[in-house]
């Protein structure tokens, strides 16, 4: 809204400007028309409002600097400290592994959703019910039982004695079952990103492609599924950031060397919990950061040829904010980043 | 020539629920002829186009193409559907061009002319690429190639689709109202397109509410209304002196 304030209200005051002294309303012949030279709306509220949140801020960070309960030595002590980047490390590795699996379920799903078949759609809607109908911290503790409930995997006719016998090498592994547990849980949210982002695609692509004689995982694979991308990117950029810090649940399992776990587990020793708290949120904050950069750039490649990259480039008030010169409200700068247009934010899970 | 025609319909029958849209079409195209259809808005014109290449399944009646039953397989007195597979393995000599052009955005003009060349035909992508460069001339858009679909204009967009639909080199070619979604001064670039294709020999139907292009290029003229060929002849004679009464009203309204 601000935007359309600054730029549609242009106030026009005369006698102030460089072009004062030429006359105005002469519409002569060939003459360019005459730029207008206006007093941008001004924003007192907002102004007084900032410096209001600058001052509370700039009181709290003084005040936190010098309590000893945030404990900053301790901080500085930790943040570099070999247990904890190879703890971050750990829940890098969780966070790829699980989405990785997750976007290919995920994918998978959607077109089980999307196709004809109504076995294969009745499959997809009751996995999507169950993983997205109950919390992913219960699942998380489900999966970290299963080493017990089934102990062994067997192969062989029900009721008998099993042909095979296989120790249940899988779920004894926490790292392996928090990938697992993560990932099917996730991959029931990426299911619905990815159908919202192909059922977004005009159905005469589907048809145009059907109609060239390609198949239809042909015109899945070439046709649909990349015009979906730019609608699916957004999206599961939330997601993966979202997956970087539901990763610390996985202390339901209970695996505890992920960033969370570990600086728990030293401030159990050292009894400061709120400096680890506060070492384990730099490093959680530095990947999400670094994700939003990502994010960007994928979204950027993805909107090739629909025009929309060009899009949040050109500011369409830079006429009149040079016009305006200096004095331009510091509102009618560029509108920023197109951001998640359409992003489904499925957030709150758990 | 063979005696085959290259589009036959026999009392051909559509139903989207209980609306009938198309209550037994019959009509013929030889090898190399233009047909063109003429109708209102919802008299199952469209319909009809798509049941051609199997867009929309032939509920009633027979049509084929070339000879060959569409979407069905006849054995032993009884039809069998086709797979889908088999269905797209039909397609493949037959080209589309829609109303609103449905060129792959994501993609530039050679990449959606040489696509399904070389994903459907197995073509290299040099033997693909050369092809579609001269396709691109063919429709007069040679310099084109790299450009994506949202730079280019509404009329130019429909040549590289006819371009596309050409590049499978295709026996028959449908058009959908080609020119219903373009600004009045881009319509004459793409008749022309489908003028100089009608020279060549193409065997050709399109929907179109463009008389004088039907007039000047059409070797038969069907006026359809209601799911039925109300009038069917050389254009002149339809045009000039339409025998049925709906005939005369629609042309009244568009001429």
């Amino acid at each position: 809204m601000s935007r359309a304030e600054s730029d549609g209200m242009i106030e026009a005051e005369h006698g102030r400007g460089p072009r004062s002294g030429s006359g105005s309303g002469l519409a002569a012949g060939d003459a360019p028309p005459e730029t207008i030279v206006a007093i941008p709306l001004r924003h007192p509220w907002r102004i007084l409002i900032a410096i209001v949140l600058v001052l509370g801020l700039a009181v709290f960070v003084l005040d936190a600097a010098q309590r000893p309960d945030y404990g900053w030595p301790e901080v500085g002590k930790y943040i570099f400290d070999r247990r904890i980047s190879q703890a971050a490390w750990v829940t890098l590795s969780l966070t790829i592994y699980s989405m990785i699996g997750a976007i290919v379920i995920g994918l998978v799903l959607a077109i089980m959703r999307l196709s004809p078949n109504p076995v294969l759609k009745n499959i997809a809607w009751l996995y999507i019910w169950i993983f997205r109908g109950t919390p992913v911290y219960v699942q998380l503790v489900f999966w970290g039982l299963v080493s017990l409930i089934y102990p062994v995997f067997t192969l062989g006719i029900p009721f008998m004695d099993p042909w095979v016998t296989i120790p249940n090498g899988i779920f004894t592994n926490l790292f392996i079952t928090a990938v697992i547990g993560l990932g099917l849980n996730e991959a029931a949210y990426m299911s619905e990103i990815v159908r919202a982002g192909l059922l977004s695609v005009d159905r005469g692509q589907e048809e145009a492609a059907t109609a060239l004689a390609l198949s239809w995982g042909q015109t899945m694979r070439f046709v649909v599924v990349p015009q979906a991308m730019k609608i699916i990117i957004p999206p599961t950029g939330n997601e993966v950031i979202s997956m970087l810090k539901t990763t610390s649940l996985v202390a339901a399992i209970p695996l505890s060397i992920d960033l969370y776990g570990v600086s728990r587990g030293i401030s159990a020793v050292t009894f400061t919990p709120v400096p680890l708290l506060i070492v384990a949120s730099l490093w959680y904050l530095l990947f999400t950061s670094v994700l939003m950069v990502g994010q960007h750039f994928i979204e950027k490649r993805f909107s090739r040829g629909t025009g929309r990259a060009d899009l949040g480039r050109r500011s369409p008030t830079s006429d009149t904010a040079q016009a305006a010169g200096p004095a331009a409200a510091p509102g009618a700068v560029l509108p920023g980043e197109p951001g998640a247009p359409l992003g489904n934010d499925f957030g709150g899970k758990g | 020539m063979t005696g085959v025609p290259m589009v036959l319909a026999e009392k051909v029958s559509k139903n989207f629920g209980t609306n009938k849209v198309l209550r037994g079409i019959s009509l013929e195209v030889a090898r190399g002829q233009v047909l063109c259809i003429v109708g209102p808005s919802g008299s199952g014109k469209s319909t009809f186009l798509r049941c051609i290449n199997h867009l929309e399944r032939v509920d009633g009646g027979r049509l084929s193409i070339d000879g060959e039953l569409v979407g069905y397989r006849q054995k032993g007195g009884k039809l069998y559907e086709l797979k889908l597979s088999e269905a797209a393995f039909q397609r493949r000599e037959i080209g589309m061009v829609f109303q609103r052009f449905n060129l792959f955005p994501h993609l530039t003009a050679m990449e959606n002319i040489t696509l399904a060349p070389i994903r459907v035909k197995g073509l290299s992508k040099a033997k693909a690429t050369a092809r579609a460069k001269e396709l691109l001339e063919r429709v007069g858009l040679g310099d084109k190639g790299d450009a994506y679909p949202a730079h280019l204009s509404g009329g130019q967009q429909q040549r590289v689709a006819i371009a596309r639909a050409l590049a499978m080199d295709p026996k028959l070619m449908l058009f959908d109202e080609p020119t219903s979604a373009l600004d009045p001064e881009l319509v004459g670039e793409v008749l022309e397109v489908m003028k100089e294709l009608a020279r060549s020999g193409m065997t050709m139907v399109v929907v179109t509410h463009e008389m004088g292009f039907a007039r000047e290029v059409a070797d038969t003229l069907v006026f359809m209304d209601e799911g039925v060929v109300v009038e069917a002849g050389p254009p002149r004679e339809v045009l000039s002196n339409p025998r049925h009464q709906r005939t005369q009203e629609f042309l009244s309204k568009v001429l």
